[in-house]
């Protein structure tokens, strides 16, 4: 063991200055050259899980694995006058919109929604936060909303829009909004859900539609929708939360 | 014959230089791995058992959080409010730490500003960095294991019949601050360093990957392995837990072993034996 004072006090020092240097990740702008080479591994993160996951379904559950209410997260009661319009009238004059590069727009009512063949599935919804929750969804796979409308050729991504402020900023509110790969979007537990653990769902969970994507984590699943786009080009970094650093792919 | 002998004892170039490498490449990535995780864990400092976290029932293992201080008489206005509690609820366990888990610098926080990436909460980056060190860690995983295989060192970690018949001896020698300076390592470094290598660093990135929903698409067996995500996501803190005791009794033995003979063999490679010592024995 060291006596010497001066190499004592090194070996303290040492620590600090390791713990004082990780200062460095305080100050990593959204494109910076530091964050630049450390967001490159999302890239090999994102193609290495994308093709794994190809072609498999996301574990499915059994109905004694539903043990709780379906955890809601983020916004949970849109403040929204269109929304609460929309919610007050019983979604009388909702309608879902699919337009962008596809042949047929389409503009469908929750009951057209809801008499179209569905698909119920039990999994586990996870969010990027760490925590876990199963619950049985039920709704019309995007897959065969897609097909109606008939994608062009240029059709890469599927962007959905939002009826919840999420933000409010200095240069407006910011809506919350999505974007998939036609992949994911074309996969067949990708679907539009209205229906939770038996019932419809509820206003917290995104009333009356939301996503389910069930091989990413929760916040590439918008609630509150009203809008799908087809496009060719990703629009700015292809959603809200990317928008603030997180992931567009975010399969881990 | 790279033998230099001195009275001292002789020196003898123990480390090959990607022992070394791999070396300094995961202390590095294992510090910004564990200071970005707990940034991770910090936005949810609760682990659970099974697939998902219990909201409406109770499958917790571990909650850290902050509760108000009871109830006293009333502030006057426009004082400060009265600092929390911070509480770490292990197996149903309630202990105060206050300053260091759950409540620090004024906030709510289940660890501490100074032991997270970034020092505020930022998730987004946590996960950015978390996630590019952890391809380091598996690049690097796999360098060490292609380089020992070739060089030979990946013997000198297994441990054998003859290693583990003196395990009593070795045990009892390090109790006893009786370290011997040898050109192979001691069964208990063996031990060590052959866990670290292929239990716990492979099994971080299993659990790691356990908790990734594409990830369970492709090997769904996996999660039965673990016994579901949220277990996974309990097992990868619990091996940070033992890697940080790795890492901590380590540095403790080096610097007990004495700190300039133990860098030098880990920085150049070149190591002082015991007197006496035969600089060939493998």
């Amino acid at each position: 063991m060291p006596a010497d004072p001066i190499r004592r006090r090194l070996l303290l020092a040492a620590p600090a200055l390791l713990l004082s240097g990780c200062k460095v990740f305080d100050r990593l702008p959204r494109d910076g050259g530091l964050r630049d080479v450390l967001e490159s591994a999302n890239t090999l993160t994102d193609l290495t899980l994308g093709n794994l996951a190809d072609g498999h379904l996301a574990p499915e559950y059994t109905r004694a694995d539903i043990r709780q209410p379906m955890r809601p997260n983020g916004v949970t009661s849109p403040p929204d006058e269109d929304y609460l319009r929309h919610l007050a009238s019983g979604w009388a004059d909702w309608r879902l919109t699919v337009e962008g590069a596809v042949e047929r727009p389409l503009a469908l009512s929750l009951p057209e929604l809801m008499a179209r063949p569905s698909r119920t599935q039990i999994t586990r919804h996870d969010c990027v936060e760490g925590w876990s929750c199963i619950a049985e969804w039920t709704g019309v796979p995007l897959s065969r909303l897609l097909s109606e409308a008939g994608l062009r050729p240029e059709a890469r991504f599927v962007v959905f829009r939002c009826m919840d402020t999420i933000e409010r900023g200095l240069s407006g509110n910011v809506l919350y909004w999505e974007s998939l790969a036609l992949r994911d979007a074309l996969h067949p537990q990708t679907i539009l859900a209205y229906g939770i653990n038996g019932g419809a769902l509820p206003v917290p969970n995104g009333a009356p539609l939301r996503l389910r994507v069930e091989r990413q984590l929760g916040y590439k699943m918008p609630k509150y929708l009203r809008g799908i786009e087809v496009v060719a080009d990703l629009p700015g970094q292809g959603g809200y939360w990317e928008e603030r650093g997180y992931d567009w792919y975010a399969g881990i | 014959m790279d033998i230099e002998r001195t009275g001292r004892g002789p020196l003898v170039y123990r480390q090959n230089v990607w022992t070394r490498l791999t070396h300094w490449i995961w202390a590095v990535a294992l510090f910004l791995l564990l200071l970005s995780g707990l940034q991770i864990f910090n936005a949810h400092p609760a682990l659970y058992i099974g697939e998902q976290s219990g909201f409406a029932f109770d499958n917790a293992v571990l909650v850290i959080g902050a509760e108000p201080h009871e109830a006293g008489p009333l502030e006057p206005r426009g004082e400060p409010p009265p600092p929390a509690v911070g509480t770490v609820t292990l197996f149903g366990q309630r202990f105060e730490a206050t300053g260091l888990l759950g409540w620090s610098g004024g906030e709510a926080r289940a660890f501490p500003s100074w032991a997270t990436i970034p020092s505020y909460q930022d998730l987004a980056t946590g996960r950015v960095v978390h996630l590019f060190f952890a391809w380091v860690l598996v690049a690097t995983l796999l360098l060490w294991l292609l380089a020992s295989t070739l060089n030979g060192h990946l013997r000198e970690v297994i441990p054998g019949w003859r290693d583990l018949r003196a395990l009593s001896g070795d045990i009892a020698d390090h109790a006893r601050l009786r370290l011997h300076y040898r050109r192979r390592y001691s069964v208990l470094q063996k031990l060590s360093y052959f866990g670290v290598l292929f239990l716990l660093l492979p099994g971080m990135v299993l659990t790691g990957l356990c908790m990734s929903p594409s990830f369970n698409a492709a090997a769904p067996w996996l999660l039965d392995v673990f016994g579901g995500r949220q277990t996974a996501r309990t097992l990868h803190f619990v091996e940070m837990v033992l890697l940080v005791l790795f890492v901590v009794v380590h540095i403790l033995m080096a610097l007990l072993a004495g700190p300039l003979n133990e860098l030098r063999s880990i920085v150049t490679g070149w190591y002082r034996l015991s007197p006496g010592e035969d600089p060939d024995a493998r």
